[in-house]
């Protein structure tokens, strides 16, 4: 008779904890990747819609319309932007990406009608060249900040802050720093890149509002202004940028991807995007600048239930930036063989910073990024959009709605208790939202 | 041309002055007003009557922009080229990531001036607070007074010249010795600023380019 009992792993030290500790030994330094936070976390998939019945009416599909079109920026912009679409492009760096991968994203965000967002390292001719709209980041490193790509630009993106690091600046590892990268950056080639985490010349909401009031002295009032914050103190940061005078806040979950960042700050800083939507949404309703001032909520949207689901919340609008990057081609199985010999696999490979990407998008290498056809990757990404707008309009007409912001928190249910309190919808087959 | 600005719209008289090209504006009252001259894009000439508040002459390309009193926050943040003399004091952040053209302050400047600093000329007449030229990456830094503490932290392939004391300079920041060219350059420098300097007083700061890629040896050291 075997006295042995079966051989178990602790729950607390699993294959993966016990090889990054042994990582950690061998190395002496932490672990820098790419992407957002991986582990399960509350999220869109935790709610459901209710759909139509007895008491809602669904409209026809193929039939009834339901509209889409966004507008963004019109609180005290004199050129708000309309998109045909609630969902954009989130700001990904030329630096981190190729070239070419900047290019597919506006000609995929182009053809269908919505914005691309720039990046830290400044605009590329490529990218402005290729993107009918275009949004411009103001980031703390100022890299490749000018006045004259901040005229070209639609609208203006002030960094505050991003859901992979609340709180954190970023690094440019030396060997993504080519001669074309370098340049734009005002800095040696194969020199480290830090991006720092406070902007340098303003601290504080009453000077965000003087430093907003500058940017539209330099382009005439015509340009709406974006605030981007990481999810970490949702309420309070949106009404703080709203009282800086933003046009619209944008709100980015643990869930939203970074070209670098160590591993212990993208897992462990900042609150799932779930969480942050309605607190978001409370700020400005209690300001009462619901849909005056917009909010667009990016951070692990895969598909269009995410979209609808964030939209019925109370978003405007949201960004993709990993899931862009997936439709583009990243972390395509057809490379795995090349992933395996980085010790990686498809669909896990997340050493953007080491500029070795086999599908060619997150590298300055100019062979590996002639693997990547930007024509055919903007198709792509169209196509893919076009997908997740057809999905958000399809859950939207089961629910009555002509348009997609007529969408609410009516129309959900959580699946989980923790689901319903983050998103402040009752559990579903009760009346119970918990903390109410 | 005069602008006054106890009775006319800030953003109008911005936009004029974005628009003019060859002119020569006085802008008066100006009140410690916000984000005064800012965007400036053509060769013009710009005195402001008076002392201005946060990111006057931001942004500035081509204009020769003075103020004539002191200047708030950010003043010349982000200039590409162009002139901006302060003939008074400067608040913190004073040339931050600025591009080009040269930034003189006869007074003193606060705290981070010069900070990530990208390619412009910043001459000051007095002393500068603590963390100036942080992570400053390009251009020149001129002291003709004292330094406060950590000095070019972080700093890049920016130069420093000090005439002053230092009080301690920040992390990668080392002194460097004065050569011909250097004394050569300073002097440019002063001739440009109109700032009178013995230049074999000053000393020289610079990268030791230590921590350029990143060691963990060297975590200490941040």
């Amino acid at each position: 008779m075997n006295t042995r009992t079966y051989p178990r792993e602790a729950a607390a030290f699993d294959a993966y904890t016990r090889s990054e500790i042994r990582r950690a030994a061998a190395t002496g330094i932490y672990d820098i990747r790419g992407g957002g936070a991986k582990r399960r976390v509350p999220n869109f998939d935790d709610l459901v819609f209710l759909g139509a019945s007895m008491s809602r009416y669904p409209l026809e599909g193929y039939r009834e319309k339901c509209t889409t079109e966004v507008i963004l920026g019109s609180r005290f912009a004199k050129k708000p932007i309309t998109l045909k679409t609630p969902i954009t492009i989130a700001g990904m760096s030329f630096g981190s990406l190729s070239a070419q991968a900047k290019e597919a994203l506006g000609r995929g965000a182009s053809a269908v009608g919505t914005s691309t967002t720039t990046g830290d390292g400044g605009m590329t001719p490529e990218e402005r060249g290729h993107s009918e709209t275009l949004v411009y980041q103001l980031l703390p490193s100022r890299y490749g900040m000018n006045p004259d790509d901040l005229r070209k630009a639609d609208a203006i993106e002030i960094v505050v802050g991003q859901g992979a690091k609340p709180g954190g600046g970023g690094m440019l590892l030396g060997q993504k720093i080519s001669e074309r990268v370098a340049g734009m950056r005002c800095l040696p080639e194969g020199v480290d890149q830090r991006s720092a985490c406070r902007h340098p010349d303003w601290t504080g909401p009453d000077d965000l509002e003087i430093k907003i009031r500058e940017l539209r002295e330099i382009t005439a009032w015509q340009k709406p202004i974006y605030v981007k914050v990481g999810a970490a103190r949702p309420f309070y940061d949106t009404t703080l940028a709203v009282k800086a005078g933003a046009d619209v806040v944008v709100v980015d979950g643990m869930q939203g991807g970074t070209a670098a960042t160590q591993e212990v700050f993208i897992e462990h800083v900042g609150i799932p995007t779930l969480a942050a939507v309605r607190e978001a949404v409370r700020a400005l309703q209690e300001l009462d600048m619901h849909r005056t001032v917009q909010l667009i909520v990016s951070g692990g949207i895969r598909n269009g239930a995410d979209v609808a689901k964030a939209l019925a919340m109370g978003a405007d609008a949201v960004a993709i930036g990993t899931a862009a990057l997936i439709a583009l081609g990243d972390n395509d199985p057809k490379w795995e063989d090349e992933y395996q010999k980085l010790g990686a696999t498809a669909g896990a490979y997340d050493d953007w910073h080491e500029g070795q990407d086999p599908a060619g998008i997150t590298t300055q290498d100019p062979e590996l990024a002639k693997r990547f056809d930007a024509e055919l990757g903007g198709k792509r990404l169209a196509n893919y959009l076009n997908v997740l707008t057809m999905e958000v309009q399809t859950l939207a007409r089961a629910n009555g709605k002509s348009h997609i912001h007529n969408l609410e928190p009516e129309d959900l249910a959580a699946l989980t208790v923790e689901a319903a309190a983050m998103a402040g919808v009752p559990l579903a087959g009760t009346s119970w939202i918990p903390g109410t | 041309m005069e602008y006054d600005l106890a009775t006319q719209d800030l953003s109008e008289v911005n936009q004029a002055l974005q628009n003019a090209e060859g002119g020569k504006f006085s802008l008066l009252n100006p009140q410690g007003k916000h984000a005064l001259a800012c965007g400036l894009m053509h060769k013009n000439q710009v005195s402001i009557k008076g002392h201005a508040g946060y990111y006057v002459a931001g942004m500035n390309q081509n204009a020769d922009i003075v103020v004539e009193g002191n200047a708030g926050s950010g003043c010349a943040e982000n200039m590409m080229s162009g002139t901006v003399t302060v003939q008074g004091d400067a608040s913190q952040y004073a040339g931050a990531t600025a591009h080009g053209g040269l930034l003189v302050i006869k007074g003193s400047a606060a705290a981070r001036c010069g900070i990530s600093m990208k390619g412009v000329d910043i001459v000051v007449g007095g002393n500068v607070g603590h963390m100036s030229g942080f992570m400053a990456q390009a251009g020149r830094l001129v002291v003709l007074g004292d330094a406060g503490a950590d000095l070019g932290d972080s700093i890049y392939e920016a130069k420093i010249y000090v005439r002053g004391t230092v009080t301690s300079l920040g992390a990668d920041c080392i002194e460097k010795p004065m050569q011909d060219s250097h004394r050569a350059e300073l002097q440019g420098l002063l001739d440009q600023a109109g700032l009178v300097a013995e230049v074999n007083d000053f000393k020289r700061y610079g990268s030791s380019r230590k921590l350029y890629n990143f060691n963990v040896n060297h975590l200490g050291e941040y």
